[in-house]
């Protein structure tokens, strides 16, 4: 973990209640899959987002409003200052996903599919991804996926964009190796039953600290009582007991 | 040069920061970003005897300047707590530790005490009779001045260390609990413990917390703490360990002029990870500005203003 100030670039609505924020600051020791823990002013609490994109000194963020929080959050302009703690939660493991991992993001899940699917390719592997949305406003970074060169596939509820239906209707178009997965907890339940392969999922759960020291965030896994903040978000499929 | 140091039940503090139970782990998470042996001393996560799971998620929500847990006293049981976290506790933090023990009958309170109390690492047990978010036990101890006095008793009867109750803000006279403790035979007190409060989530119509109710600390809490405090100080001789929303120097300041010999810091440390080392290193600036040469001289205070 880390305590750095980062200062607002850019931050712009890219689709319907979704935001995108650039950050400039000490990204080290960030990894894809982990998340930062932004303090707000007026707000107790710090509020998790993913990691969805980074290099150096540069951080980039996808939100969505659903809430106080985030809604202040998208009224902060360029020049903003923001106190977060980094480098949080374990991350997700490329070691296992084999040549041809695939990558499910539902909504607010999609972000930290993005810098996973950087790590993958730059790891000399081929990621697929499926995006899942509730219709045709709600979806982005399609063609940022697209450019990076991944096979990449839309879903939405509606069938207003793309293949209609859930991220799990467009599982059966894809050959994969390994899957990895983030989103709201009835899909990642969907997409545990309809897998094929092993894989990790990326959990949420309501924090107090973020970083360890609350047992806020407790699940129960196969091998014990894990704290999602830190021993997560990212579980294995053997280990999840829902 | 100011003098920060404060001696409580004749253990003398470098200052009388001490990271509350529940919030700092058993150190490790904040020994990652800074030497937590700057602190006078840190309550490690209340223990009981079994391993617990705690209460189902959610269990945390955030409240105007403050937030609630229902955690639930999530632990590994006192034999893991022996056995692993304190020897790997040691190799952070070098100071004496502030055991905090839970339990659900008085026989459990005074075997997980006995036990702690072997423990060369450990400075003072801190008694919490005063948990909110468990069933059947925790708070239940802390609510009435026998069975306050009955735990104490039963703590006392087998160990050699300091013992501190931590008493509860949930009582309509926090005095008479107090002084039941004294006169059982407490060597100080600590207080508060959480406030009992809920949140309700206007989509789903429920309780934020799976539990329903969790306990409400942060500043939100501090004006309560402080008046608690000040009459538990009225009430007893031995010392206080006060808290309840501290977040900043003058706090600590702020609850040694109502009668704190030295003070905890919990939620803060949550927010904000520095939060403590802060406090610390503000302390001494704090005190030259007001005119404090010895802190230990300004406990209890206001009550002669
Ligand atoms: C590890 C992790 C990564 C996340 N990554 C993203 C992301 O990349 N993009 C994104 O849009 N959202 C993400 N979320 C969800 C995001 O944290 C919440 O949407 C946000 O905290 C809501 O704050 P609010 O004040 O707008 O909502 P409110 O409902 O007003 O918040 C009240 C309290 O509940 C907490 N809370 C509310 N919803 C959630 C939730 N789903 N998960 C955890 N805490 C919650 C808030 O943090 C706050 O403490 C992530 C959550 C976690 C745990
Ligand atoms: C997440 C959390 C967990 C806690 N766990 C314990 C505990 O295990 N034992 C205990 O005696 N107090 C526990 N407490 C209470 C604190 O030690 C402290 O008494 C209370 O939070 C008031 O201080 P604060 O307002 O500075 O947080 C907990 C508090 C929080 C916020
Ligand atoms: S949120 Fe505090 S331990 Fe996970």
């Amino acid at each position: 973990m880390r305590n750095e100030i980062f200062t607002l670039r850019f931050n712009r609505e890219i689709a319907k209640n979704t935001f995108e924020m650039t950050l400039s600051g000490d990204t080290a020791g960030i990894a894809p899959g982990q998340f930062v823990n932004i303090r707000l002013d007026g707000f107790y609490l710090r509020r998790p987002i993913s990691v969805c994109d980074y290099s150096e000194g540069s951080l980039t963020l996808i939100y969505k409003v659903v809430g106080h929080g985030t809604e202040h959050m998208s009224s902060l302009t360029r020049g903003a200052r923001l106190d977060l703690l980094t480098g949080l939660g374990n991350g997700y493991d490329t070691a296992p996903s084999g040549l041809r991992p695939l990558l499910i993001g539902g909504g607010a899940g999609v972000p930290p599919m993005y810098a996973l699917a950087k790590a993958l390719i730059s790891e000399g592997k081929m990621p697929a991804v499926i995006l899942g949305f509730n219709s045709a406003g709600e979806v982005f970074y399609e063609e940022e996926f697209r450019a990076l060169g991944a096979d990449t596939y839309v879903t939405t509820a509606d069938g207003s964009y793309g293949i209609r239906g859930f991220v799990t209707d467009a599982m059966d178009r894809v050959r994969y190796t390994y899957f990895y997965t983030c989103g709201p907890e009835p899909m990642l339940r969907a997409v545990y039953g309809k897998s094929v392969t092993s894989g990790q999922f990326s959990f949420e759960e309501r924090m107090g600290c973020g970083f360890g020291a609350c047992m806020g965030c407790t699940c129960r896994t196969k091998y014990g009582n894990k704290r999602i903040c830190k021993d997560g978000p990212v579980l294995t499929k053997e280990e999840i007991v829902w | 040069m100011v003098n920060t140091q404060v001696t409580l039940s004749g253990l003398t503090l470098d200052n009388p920061v001490i990271p509350a139970s529940g919030t700092f782990g058993y150190g490790y998470e904040f020994a990652e970003i800074y030497d937590i042996n700057c602190l006078g001393s840190f309550s490690f996560k209340g223990t009981t005897r079994e391993p617990r799971f705690g209460n189902p998620p959610p269990r945390i929500a955030e409240t105007a300047s403050g937030m609630l847990n229902a955690v639930g006293l999530q632990n590994p049981g006192i034999d893991k707590v022996i056995g692993e976290e304190l020897p790997k506790l040691r190799r952070v933090f070098h100071k004496p530790v502030v055991a905090n023990i839970s339990g659900f009958s008085v026989e459990e309170y005074a075997e997980c005490c006995g036990r702690i109390d072997r423990e060369e690492g450990v400075g003072i047990i801190e008694v919490n009779i005063s948990c909110p978010n468990v069933h059947c036990g925790g708070m239940s101890f802390g609510t009435s001045p026998e069975s306050a006095a009955e735990v104490t008793r039963a703590v006392k009867a087998v160990t050699s260390k300091p013992v501190y109750m931590k008493l509860s803000p949930n009582v309509t006279d926090i005095a008479a609990i107090a002084r039941a403790c004294e006169d059982a035979g407490a060597d100080g007190i600590s207080l508060i413990n959480t406030l009992m409060g809920m949140r309700i989530d206007l989509k789903r119509r429920a309780p934020v917390i799976k539990n329903t109710t969790g306990g409400l600390s942060g500043p939100a809490v501090f004006p309560v703490a402080l008046r608690m405090v000040w009459q538990v100080y009225n009430a007893v001789k031995i010392p206080i360990i006060g808290m309840g929303g501290v977040t900043t120097a003058e706090d600590v300041i702020e609850m040694m002029l109502a009668g704190a010999t030295a003070v905890e810091v919990g939620a803060a440390n949550l927010v904000d990870p520095l939060a403590s080392k802060k406090i610390v290193e503000e302390l001494p600036r704090v005190m030259e500005r007001l005119n404090i040469e010895n802190l230990t001289d300004i406990i209890g205070g206001a009550h002669n203003g």
